[in-house]
């Protein structure tokens, strides 16, 4: 019997920590995270769960000792967000380089400057070459759901590797929304015991974790990592598979919505899916045939399976809910890599939205459907990376 | 209503309605029910006017972004009339609900309502005075938002105002707030 339950995203994350009770927690409070892990803590004192929490002095520190935990053969959890995950860089390398399966919830939020504690994906993009898998999630109980497959996305001995679960900071992570929590045993058997691989608390086997590797052998070991990460879109689609088993919510690499037969797409990544949803439907009723596509698993990017996806389309926007100012925006750059490799593929266009919480609203995505079918009927992209939903 | 309520709070700081709106949201469950509550975030300050949203439906939710056309329009502090437009965005059938001792009559006047709005009444200040012993008036704004909605019935409203303040508040202030919604319900005025 699931529980249904009305919770804001980081209450409902931070349930499902507490079903999965990890071996150990090191986090750093920031906005627009620090609920998820007053939660957690609350758990800890209570005695519901027996995860050794260790407070730090900074996000750098959190993730430092989330290495150290997971390195001496500990099941390991952190959250952040913003500029705390900016501030823990240098780790995240050397979490994903030692092979740890540290699972940290990102609640996304902006960079400073200016000074703004709203959602944006700007942090988990910036560590998107990190050698992390990302997760993204449109919505609380996507979160909770991606939570749970990520421990075992992580610790799945083909891969070995990190992986950051995304939710929309405040517009997701403070809200209240239903979800339908799973029962805990059956949450228990579905990430199982932690079986951990070259423990450094294996005293009788002693061994060594980030040793100095220079000209010699640094860039076969890169080129192991890249190998690797080859691998994880098999995983995660294992993983999704037995949950859908134990929940029945279907889970893939990304999802499409009325995309099979659509002429007209836009492409983008979490909360922002959900209101675009409501206005590809008012769209198709006037008979348009606009469709939808929300990335998943954003690291790896899955090429192939996105080319595939999108290849029918006659114009296709993606939006962008953070900048590589200079450049086009990340998921665009991602989308036309997909493409490129296409004989026939649909004109693209690139919408950077949202950026330090601005609302995405019904008109926005509106207006981006209006210009795609322009484009689709004439074959003309007038500009190629533009802002939407700017006050003038 | 219809499959879908959506629901705008207009408060101040310190008057409890972001916690409304999470009550409301968590009773809504009740059915099956999709819900929704959040509010506006920004700098949080006493006596600063903040809005907090629901939305509520049999069928999923997926918008997530502020309400922009509420049928349901909840004004938590009557100051606020004299400062913003709370009447921005409602639908041609929506009801504003809004804390005064004022007469509705007055009110709808000073909303300049549509025909097919309908205004009510109801002074949640006094029954919060009366009741608890403090301005906070969000119980009896609750009452009133259940009787004029009719979006869950009464008795399911105090069983989980009394399950979601259990929690944290002693049993004078639990029954305070249980009577101060009873009466928030029966003392809704019209016109």
């Amino acid at each position: 019997m699931a529980r249904v339950a009305a919770v804001t995203g980081n209450e409902a994350v931070a349930e499902a920590l507490r079903q999965i009770n990890p071996d150990v927690c090191a986090a750093y409070p920031i906005t627009p995270q620090t609920e998820l892990m007053q939660r957690f803590s609350s758990f800890v004192a209570n005695g519901k769960v027996d995860t050794e929490i260790i407070l730090v002095e900074s996000e750098h520190s959190a993730m430092s000792a989330c290495v150290g935990a997971a390195a001496a053969g500990g099941r390991v959890a952190t959250a952040t967000c913003g500029p705390g995950l900016a501030l823990m860089w240098e780790m995240l390398y050397v979490a994903s380089g030692m092979r740890l399966p540290i699972v940290m919830a990102v609640v996304n939020r902006s960079l400073s400057a200016p000074l703004n504690i709203h959602g944006d994906h700007s942090d988990a993009m910036g560590a998107r070459d990190s050698g992390w898998i990302q997760l993204w999630s449109e919505n609380a109980q996507e979160a909770y759901d991606n939570t749970i497959q990520a421990f075992r996305i992580a610790e799945h001995l083909d891969i070995r590797l990190p992986v950051m679960v995304c939710m929309d900071g405040f517009i997701i992570s403070h809200s209240i929304a239903r979800i339908d929590y799973l029962e805990d045993d059956p949450v228990k058997n579905f990430v199982a015991d932690y079986k951990s691989v070259y423990p450094l608390l294996d005293l009788d086997n002693p061994k060594s974790f980030g040793p100095l590797i220079l000209t010699d052998k640094y860039h076969e070991y890169k080129r192991a990592q890249h190998e690797v990460m080859t691998r994880v879109k098999d995983v995660v689609l294992t993983v999704a598979s037995d949950f859908e088993k134990m929940s029945g919510r279907k889970y893939e690499l990304f999802e499409t919505y009325r995309l099979d037969d659509a002429e007209i797409g836009i492409v983008i990544l979490n909360s922002a899916a959900g209101t675009a949803k409501d206005v590809v439907d008012s769209f198709r009723e006037r008979g348009v045939k606009a469709g939808l596509l929300k990335p998943r698993l954003f690291r790896p990017f899955p090429y192939e399976e996105y080319a595939q996806a999108l290849q029918r389309l006659k114009a296709v926007a993606v939006l962008d809910r953070s900048d590589s100012f200079g450049g086009y925006g990340p998921v665009f750059m991602e989308i036309c890599s997909a493409l490129y490799p296409l004989a026939q593929r649909p004109a693209a266009v690139n919408k950077i939205y949202g950026l330090g919480g601005r609302d995405f609203l019904p008109q926005h995505a509106a207006e981006v459907f209006a210009e795609l079918e322009e484009i689709a009927r004439t074959g003309r992209v007038k500009t190629t990376k533009e802002y939407i939903g700017v006050k003038e | 209503m219809g499959e879908t309520v959506e629901i705008r709070w207009h408060g101040r700081g310190g008057q409890g309605t972001v916690t409304a709106a999470k009550v409301l949201a968590d009773t809504c469950l009740a059915g099956g029910r999709h819900v929704q509550a959040f509010p506006e975030y920004g700098p949080e300050r006493a006596g600063a006017p903040l809005r907090a949203y629901n939305r509520i439906s049999s069928r999923e939710l997926r918008m997530h972004c502020p309400v922009l056309k509420p049928q349901v329009v909840t004004v938590v502090d009557a100051s606020l009339l004299e400062s913003i437009d709370v009447t921005e965005g409602a639908v041609d059938d929506a009801v504003f609900i809004v804390n005064t001792a004022k007469e509705p009559g007055e009110i709808r006047a000073k909303l300049k309502a549509k025909p097919g709005q309908r205004v009510v009444t109801v002074d949640a200040t006094r029954i919060a005075m009366e009741s608890i012993g403090r301005a906070i008036p969000n119980s009896p704004m609750l009452g009133a938002v259940c009787r004029v909605t009719q979006i869950v019935s009464l008795e399911h409203l105090l069983e989980d105002i009394e399950k979601s303040f259990g929690k944290k508040f002693a049993r004078k202030i639990i029954d305070g707030n249980l009577a101060a919604t009873r009466r928030g319900y029966e003392e809704v005025k019209e016109g």
